[in-house]
């Protein structure tokens, strides 16, 4: 006798947007959370008095448009806010801001590099029509190219279309550019050093790679993919932090009738016979549905909460090798004032959008090599904002809190484990290489949650910290993420699927895997189909 | 040297609070609205739409026009103008009325506020001064004047509003119920405070004496630094009204006493301001049309759209059928709305097609070519955006 229709391991974004469509087409589904608090690594947490924190996640541009409109995520509480330009700094007095008008940006190019500032065009015309391409394939389950059914052949052939579509030329380009390093890519365009350091950090972000490694240009793709309200490439905020988001959508699966049960670990995925029949908590409870999903990563799933004895062969060693290295900390700090900045003029709107310290290609560089050597970098790459300077939810007024992304630290430092000395030591760095471009930043500090990729792990269950849940390379992107074979949802044991980032398309929290998981299960279910293609046509 | 501009007779008027908004209008975009040089956009359109949803943001409706409206019969002369019972009207409370000629065609719509038992005023988006003489005749104890250049008002609206108030220390805003007014003391004049906006959101507006417009615009300024305060224009005044589905003089209506065609305007019943038309009351302009109207059903209903897609459906027809054969209406707004993220619009139709199919056909551009896409249509009842916040009485702080 099932207790529900479907128990969803893991109350992240993907995990409630799975359920709430599942619940959305009448099934009875509970979703299993392992924290006191929803939202997995889209969270707002008050860990000082007064001060919201968008703990690990904290800006959004993937969220799908049509996900949001169609679960009425306006209604539950959901408000997201682009914000306004960047301040890249480079390792002198040079700053580049990215002014978030297109006049104002292109003279700021000029006054770096007449050359760069025109090639800024080309460069956002290229990058448009590539990222077109994946857009499309976001809200669509992967092809399976080795299977001869119907839907897999007809979905070839629209990705076929699609990529014929971009002419010889862009074909050739478009193949180059998937196997690339962003460094190399770039080199095509600018000349000016902090140009390109700033255009290429997000090819590094959330990944084991280095601005000079290939593959880098398709995660700096990944990375300006996104928009805001059709403004590709644009990055927003959600307002009361990336909690918000996770809590509108739990607001709609509950209006669905769906239940999430926090503080309910999942031990291990009950298998009969080849099939997934419920599952066994910490506690000892047994809870049975027809069908499992597991938003965890594809390692901890097929490593720690099913057997190995359950597994066909050769899944355990795959999962052992899906590549999820840590490569990224994240330092929040609570403030009490707006930081100054050397070199940036006194312009409000400066504030309210992010700061890059990139350096040059050869600062992250070498920032990469010490993480390769088991040590966190001493001059790391920190991607910030303060969320704070737009958003009156999230700290007191006139207070603000500032999220640093670092990378790179690794998950497991040469010199031995982990300790809280050592998490300090790595927050230290951050605040150092911060207050050298903002003197007197130390002394706004009234609180700090420093996060390695230990204690990511810990908390939230990515493995390694990783914060995409695999790596996004083109071995483990559509119909290869996360195992060749497996890209459909569909997992190697009979009604267990998986529905987080280590599925298509990927992490950045976009929903769109929980949504395409959903879309799989009823399917199979033989239930109609609630989840609705993307609403964009023909940009 | 000839040292007097020439050209002094054509220029625009400058608002009180020009000084303070020409220093923040980075972008130099200016349009003009009754006279007065007026921001479309200071920094950003869709930043400035956003304070209004996130922070809180100002605008000025200096140009917006205000007449005092006083003596004994001020009251029943109002009450003979507009639809709405103006009688029941409470002592320092606002109301949102609208005017009509004798056929029930709509003048124009505005706000009367109830000053005392015989003094009231009334604001409204275009000169009315002549159709008010008109409105005077056979009243006598009325008087009637002019008031835009006496007052310089400034809107602010978003969910900070009300701390960014509190903060300025005018004590016991937060009590004002929407559509009341409260006065409090300004550097030895009145500053009046109405709970009141175009936006749909949390929001109030400021009156005060032209001579205190820059104490009352620093003051305002130096509370809001840590609200997120910015001022903002047309552009994003549009963006939050039809978000809210806030009708638009020239969009959604076409006023009747400049109205050419025959019953190119509309009337109250067709914008679905049905609600403002009271026939229990005595007599007024239009009530015979409106009645005849009322009971053989409107020829048009204006129509909240959710419409499929993403492209906004500006100027769209609307058919009954999906080949676009069967016209029966158009589109009076449309637009992407963020907050609601839903391609929204407001739409004239047929009421006697409502209830079908609601088809609208969009064009768009793509690189200097047209395309076309037919979008299916949902009617909504409700407006596009209604937070909580907007009646709650205390406001929230953000």
């Amino acid at each position: 006798m099932n207790d529900y229709d479907a128990i969803i391991i893991g109350a992240g974004h993907n995990g409630l947007t799975n359920a709430a469509y599942l619940a959305k087409a009448g099934l009875k589904v509970v979703v299993l959370e392992k924290n006191e608090y929803i939202g997995g690594a889209a969270v707002s947490r008050e860990l000082h008095e007064g001060w919201i924190y968008s703990s690990c996640s904290y800006v959004c541009s993937m969220m799908r448009q049509a996900l949001h409109r169609d679960l009425d995520l306006g209604r539950h509480g959901l408000l997201l806010v682009p914000y306004l330009g960047t301040i890249n700094f480079g390792n002198h007095a040079e700053r580049l801001f990215a002014y978030h008008d297109e006049e104002a940006a292109h003279l700021e190019l000029k006054r770096h590099s007449p050359h760069d500032a025109d090639a800024m065009h080309r460069f956002q015309t290229d990058l448009t029509r590539y990222s077109q391409l994946i857009r499309k394939t976001l809200l669509r389950t992967p092809p399976d190219p080795t299977s001869f059914r119907v839907r897999d052949i007809r979905e070839l052939l629209y990705l076929a279309k699609q990529f014929w579509a971009l002419g010889e030329k862009e074909i050739y380009e478009y193949v180059r550019f998937f196997t690339m390093s962003a460094a190399e890519y770039l080199e095509d365009y600018f000349e000016n050093d902090l140009i390109k350091a700033a255009m290429a950090s997000p090819g590094i972000i959330g990944t084991a790679l280095g601005v000079y490694s290939p593959g880098s240009s398709y995660i700096l793709l990944h990375h300006v993919m996104g928009d805001v309200d059709g403004s590709i490439g644009a990055w927003g905020l959600a307002r009361g932090g990336m909690g918000a988001i996770s809590n509108a959508i739990a607001g709609a699966l509950k209006e669905h009738g769906g239940e999430i049960r926090t503080e309910a670990g999942v031990q291990r995925v009950l298998v009969t016979n080849r099939k997934a029949v419920g599952v066994i908590l910490e506690n000892g409870d047994e809870i049975r549905a027809r069908v499992i999903v597991s938003n965890l990563d594809a390692k901890r799933t097929f490593t720690k909460i099913v057997d190995k004895n359950d597994l066909p062969e050769g899944i355990f060693e795959k999962a052992m090798n899906f590549k999820i290295r840590g490569s990224s900390g994240k330092v929040n700090i609570a403030l009490s004032g707006m930081p100054k900045f050397t070199h940036v003029p006194d312009n409000r709107y400066l504030d309210r959008g992010g700061q890059g310290f990139a350096g040059s290609l050869e600062t992250m560089e070498r920032a990469y090599d010490c993480w390769k050597r088991g040590r966190w970098s001493d001059d790391p790459f920190i991607e910030s904002v303060i969320p704070s300077a737009w958003d009156p939810t999230v700290a007191p007024p006139g207070k603000h809190w500032m999220s640093n992304f670092v990378q790179y630290c690794p998950a497991e430092l040469a010199d031995g484990p982990w300790t809280p000395e050592k998490r300090d030591q790595f927050g230290q760095t951050v605040i150092d290489k911060i207050e050298r471009y903002s003197p007197g930043f130390k002394d706004l500090i009234v609180h700090m949650e420093v996060r390695t990729p230990h204690d990511i792990e810990e908390e939230i269950g990515l493995t390694e910290g990783n914060i995409f849940q695999g790596e996004l390379t083109i071995d483990q992107l559509l119909f290869n993420r996360p195992f060749p074979g497996y890209a459909q949802y569909r997992m190697p044991v009979r009604n267990l699927y998986m529905c987080g980032s280590s599925t298509h398309p990927g992490g950045g929290v976009s929903a769109a895997c929980g949504a395409n998981a959903a879309r799989e299960i009823l399917m199979d279910l033989r239930r109609p189909n609630t989840v609705p293609e993307d609403d964009f046509y023909d940009e | 040297m000839n040292t007097t501009d020439s050209f002094a007779g054509e220029r625009l008027k400058l608002s009180p609070f020009h000084p303070r908004q020409s220093a923040l209008n980075i972008r130099d975009a200016w349009g003009a609205w009754n006279g007065y040089k007026f921001a479309d956009c200071y920094y950003d359109a869709e930043y400035e739409y956003f304070c209004i949803r996130n922070t809180c943001g100002t605008y000025d409706i200096c140009p917006m026009q205000k007449y005092e409206i006083s003596g004994r019969n001020a009251e029943a002369m109002l009450n003979r103008m507009v639809t709405r019972d103006v009688q029941k009207i409470k002592l320092n409370t606002v109301a949102y009325c609208v005017w009509c000629t004798d056929e029930g065609r709509m003048i124009d719509d505005g706000t009367i506020f109830k000053l005392s038992s015989d003094k009231f005023m009334l604001t409204c988006g275009s000169p009315c001064s002549d159709w008010l003489e008109k409105s005077v005749f056979g009243f006598e104890h009325v008087s009637i004047k002019d008031v835009t250049e006496e007052f310089a008002a400034l809107s602010l609206q978003g969910p900070t509003s009300c701390a960014v108030l509190k903060k300025m220390g005018l004590d016991g805003i937060d009590t004002a119920k929407r559509f009341e007014i409260k006065q409090f003391p300004f550097h030895g004049a009145t500053l009046m405070v109405s709970r009141t906006g175009f936006t749909g959101d949390l929001g109030y507006e400021l009156w005060i004496q032209p001579t205190l417009a820059l104490e009352l615009w620093d003051e305002l300024y130096a509370a809001g630094e840590d609200y997120g305060i910015q001022p903002y224009g047309e552009a994003a005044t549009n963006m939050a009204r039809l978000e809210a589905a806030f009708i638009m003089p020239a969009m959604e209506f076409n006023e009747a006493l400049r109205t050419v065609h025959f019953e190119h305007d509309q009337t109250p019943f067709e914008l679905n301001l049905g609600w403002l038309v009271d026939f229990k009351k005595p007599h007024f302009s239009g009530r015979n049309a409106l009645l005849r109207e009322k009971q053989r059903g409107s020829l048009y209903t204006l129509t909240k759209l959710d419409i499929e897609g993403n492209k906004p459906a500006v100027g769209s027809y609307i058919y009954q059928n999906r080949r676009c054969t069967r016209e029966i209406g158009y589109v009076t707004s449309a637009m992407w709305s963020p907050a609601v993220k839903a391609n929204i619009a407001l739409a004239m139709i047929k009421t006697k097609h409502l209830k079908g199919e609601l088809w609208a056909e969009i064009y768009y551009e793509k690189e200097l070519r047209q395309y076309s896409r037919v979008a299916r249509c949902r009617r909504k009842q409700k407006p596009f955006w209604a937070p909580a916040r907007a009646n709650a009485t205390p406001p929230p702080d953000n």
